[in-house]
């Protein structure tokens, strides 16, 4: 399948017996206009033509340049869409992620999909209803403001007349009035009308996903499931140490393996053979010379000393949050709280190592790739292989697992450059231990909070700071050779960035101040510790340290931990977010840990954790059981109260944040990338562990808060945030321990350990 | 060592002439036979993305020996149902919507399937233990509960 999914139309539970039917939405009647082909003018985002297309029947396509990594920002765009033009949503097929198809609007980024990417698709829908409009008006002999729309079909001065009529298969050829920006924060500065809210019938509905009956079944094409003629299988071949170089290969080394060749370029090592399997047994049989560097990393027991000790690259003031004298009125507090927090290295650790396909041919190619940036991906392709933009197209295929810059990026540049050495198609795939062994990492940090209350229990000074590694020490896309494995190889010159984050959330505090330090990478070449863009880049950690601070100063203030929030939440959707979730959960005031058993071995308790993720709120509440004896931490039922505006799928926005807690609750409590001083050492499922179903939380409970007069705002990612906290706090509850350092692993939570 | 394997693959009799009569059974099933399941997840047997069933029993096929299923039927996701004709988990993973990348899914739907042949009502629990030790990494797991449950009923 490549642009045809096999779409869930309908599933009728009768007694007893599903029935399940299944239909093939309008586009594949349309291929010929599908990526920019036959007729289509050429891609421009002045143009209507770029961003949609109706055809004869009147079904429109939407040309999205953003992907769907599973959460359904595809079917959230079509309904967006089909709003504007009074359109059932299935009657708007949404093509993703080509580069001949689709503008750069960023890929899946900063959970912007439907936050940026809808709204302006949502000014491309309604100026070509303006269009559409104009073209009625004067074929029905009616005046513009007395036409109305019904499921595609105009009508006015008693004749009607549809879109597919109107236009069917034609294009636009008109400009729009874009706004001058690419990625994320490409719009049209549309003057056309658009519909009010308050008439809105298919943004609110919960279709469902296009792409999960053709997943059930078996026949959604993944990017390691695309096959080009004459294609080779590689694998590439990593320093077993980090920092080490290529010194030597015996290329005769893989002998009695049919098929492989052995490619050296610049440091750069890959086996490539005809048989996939070939592959895997010529690297494992490669013999290699590598240089042998110094031992490069800090080891792991000294990981938060260095990066105390390390000096700051970059520091940054929260401008946002930022009030008053915090010294003065911390010597003046009638009581004062101070605590330091921990948070490790992670790995995106997605299901499969990442594949790329590469097609090099008369010095243009194009590569199918799992990237969720695959425009960015396309621009990184045309640098390493020094050959204009153009002549590279970038066709997205979904990954094994996407959720931010992961591993990705790399195979799309080492696929395209094995290509062209080789010339031929060739096929890339890591092996499990290059996905989690050498992925770009989520930052390690450290963080401090301190704090002031007044004689009444409020807050009255707050300083929060966090030091660690940069979040784009890795540029969240692979653009830049600079931003990949084999461009670091090469010895591209480098260019680390600096980005971290500070606490996001309206607490109202007299005086006030957050900053974060970035610091140099542990080795700056070619890492497999560099670190980069993981869901929700460096929310869990701050949120972690922060919230968890929070609780420690309503402790501190002899206060229930959700009232303490509420005391410093003016009124307004954050505080009632906050409240949402608590009588969601079921929660009861009272001062947190004052009701445990000591003496039990099993025990429970209750957190609470809320949080920004400007301008989406999300707040959580967690029940935990915690086995004193082993230290085991299970986290029994999760209630999330969210308001990310306007909602365009309730349904499809559940189960976005199902996964979000769940994903949330295994890096809080299992997660942790090991390394010692030459290599990191978690290589697999044994030594990354993440959560088992036999830990799964038992119930879910999700509030959802539509705010139909706000835009709609991000959801991909913000309800990660919040759940290491609400743990965290939920096992202070549970046992009156203060767990500071995550992941809450058995060690550490074990009785008499903390 | 080369040699040839006979194997059935969804209902499918194939004679296969191999030149390592130990590669995995993931590798023929992908690369001989061209098929696009199951996954290539972990070729440790860590995961279950490359489930499938080798005489009904859910096996890993990325650890799996050529040599150890000649002659055996195996049958894999797109074997088990199919739009028009559903495995009730299918039915019921499309019900409730369940996979997000859905890389995993093989692992989780034969694993099931191999339970509910065995024990057609199972309790949460025994649910729980039949599906531990594989992988999603999206965090799905709730949902892949609601959907056993639901097969489990149909």
């Amino acid at each position: 399948m490549t642009m045809t999914e096999v779409n869930r139309r309908a599933i009728l539970a009768g007694s007893g017996a599903l029935v399940v039917s299944f239909t093939v939405p309008a586009l594949a009647q349309t291929q010929g206009v599908m990526r920019g082909g036959k007729g289509r003018p050429p891609l421009d985002p002045r143009r209507l033509d770029s961003y949609l297309a109706v055809h004869e029947n009147g079904a429109v396509t939407a040309y999205f340049g953003k992907i769907d990594g599973g959460q359904g920002t595809d079917v959230g765009i079509a309904q967006i869409v089909a709003e504007e033009l009074d359109l059932p949503a299935d009657k708007v097929a949404v093509v993703m992620g080509d580069t001949a198809a689709t503008i750069n609007q960023g890929g899946a980024s900063g959970s912007t999909g439907i936050f940026k990417g809808g709204q302006a698709m949502r000014h491309a829908a309604a100026e070509a209803r303006q269009a559409l409009l104009a073209m009625a008006a004067k074929r029905l002999g009616a005046a513009p403001d007395q036409l109305s729309v019904a499921d595609g079909v105009v009508s006015g001065n008693g004749k009607s007349v549809s879109y597919g009529k109107l236009i069917g298969g034609g294009y636009f050829e008109l400009q729009v009035p874009w706004n001058g920006k690419l990625g994320n924060d490409l719009d049209i500065d549309s003057k056309a009308p658009l519909k009010d809210p308050a008439g809105y019938k298919v943004i609110g509905t919960s279709p469902p996903r296009r792409d999960v009956a053709a997943k059930v079944f078996a026949r959604h094409e993944y990017v390691t499931d695309v096959r080009v003629p004459g294609m080779l299988h590689a694998r590439v071949i990593r320093p077993p140490v980090a920092g080490a170089t290529l010194v030597a290969v015996d290329e005769e080394s893989p002998r009695g393996i049919a098929g492989v060749r052995v490619v050296a370029k610049n440091g750069f090592l890959a086996v490539v053979a005809e048989k996939e399997w070939n592959a895997v047994r010529a690297s494992a049989a490669l013999k290699a010379k590598w240089s042998e560097p110094a031992p490069v990393f800090a080891s792991q027991e000294e990981l938060y000393d260095h990066i105390r000790k390390s000096a700051t690259r970059k520091r940054d003031e929260d401008k946002n949050q930022k009030r008053g004298d915090v010294e003065a009125a911390l010597a003046g507090a009638a009581k004062r709280v101070e605590a330091d927090y921990e948070w490790p290295f992670q790995s995106h650790a997605s299901m499969g190592s990442a594949c790329a396909v590469a097609s090099f041919k008369d010095g243009a190619v194009t590569i199918w790739t799992g990237s969720q940036k695959p425009h960015y991906a396309r621009d990184g392709v045309a640098a390493i292989l020094d050959i204009p933009v153009d002549k590279v197209r970038a066709i997205w295929r979904t990954g094994p697992g996407s959720y931010g810059r992961n591993d990705a990026g790399d195979a799309a540049l080492e696929a395209a450059v094995l290509s062209q050495i080789v010339g031929r198609p060739v096929r890339v795939q890591g092996m499990r231990a290059e996905g989690i062994g050498w992925d770009p990492k989520a930052p390690a940090s450290i963080h401090r909070g301190r704090a002031g209350l007044d004689g009444n229990g409020k807050l009255v000074a707050y300083h929060f700071e966090s030091k660690g590694f940069s979040r784009v020490d890795i540029n969240s896309n692979e653009s830049e050779p600079a931003h990949s494995l084999i461009g670091m190889t090469w010895g591209v010159p480098l260019h680390s960035l600096d980005g971290f984050g500070h606490p996001e959330h309206a607490y109202e505090i007299p005086n006030i101040l957050q900053a974060w330090e970035t610091i140099p990478p542990l080795l700056d070449r070619a890492s497999p510790l560099r670190t980069a863009h993981m869901r929700d880049p460096c929310g869990p950690q701050v949120c972690f340290a922060h919230e968890s601070f929070i609780d420690e100063v309503a402790f501190a203030a002899g206060a229930d931990p959700v009232e303490f929030r509420l005391r410093h939440l003016p009124p307004g959707r954050d505080r009632e977010v906050v409240q949402a979730a608590a009588q969601k959960f079921g929660w009861q005031s009272r001062v947190a840990s004052t009701h445990r058993n000591d003496s039990a071995d099993l025990v429970r308790g209750r957190g609470f954790a809320y949080t920004l993720r400007h301008p989406t709120i999300v707040a959580a509440a967690v029940e935990v059981e915690v086995d004193r004896r082993t230290g085991k931490v299970r986290v029994v039922r999760a209630t999330v109260a969210h308001d990310c505006g306007r909602i365009v799928n309730p349904g499809l926005l559940r189960n976005t944040i199902e996964g979000n807690v769940v994903q949330g609750t295994s890096r809080s409590i299992h997660e942790e990338v090991r390394f010692d001083t030459r290599k990191v050492t978690s290589v697999d499922w044994k030594t990354y562990p993440i959560l088992d179903i036999t830990d799964a939380p038992e119930q879910i409970d999700i509030v959802l808060l539509d705010r139909r007069d706000a835009p709609s705002s991000g959801a991909g990612e913000p309800s990660t945030r919040p759940i290491a906290a609400a743990i965290g706090n939920a096992i202070f509850d549970a046992t009156g321990d203060r767990i500071r350092r995550a992941p809450f692993s058995p060690e550490r939570v074990r009785r008499g350990q903390a | 060592m080369a040699g040839q394997i006979r194997i059935e693959v969804n209902g499918k009799r194939h004679t296969l002439e191999v030149e390592d009569r130990d590669m995995p059974l993931l590798y023929a099933l992908r690369d001989e036979l061209g098929m696009s399941n199951p996954h290539f997840g972990c070729g440790l047997a860590q995961c279950g993305a490359c489930t499938v069933h080798v005489n009904g029993a859910a096996v890993r096929s990325c650890v799996t020996p050529l040599s150890a299923v000649d002659g055996a039927k195996v049958t894999t996701l797109a074997g088990l149902g199919t739009p028009q004709h559903p495995h009730p988990l299918q039915a019921a993973y499309v019900a409730e919507g369940v996979p997000q990348c859905g890389y995993c899914i093989n692992g989780w739907i034969m694993t099931a399937a191999a339970l509910l042949q065995k024990n057609p009502h199972p309790t949460d629990a025994e649910i729980r233990e039949g599906l531990s030790g594989l992988k999603c990494r999206c965090g799905t797991h709730v949902a892949i509960l609601r959907a056993v449950k639901r097969a489990a009923q149909a």
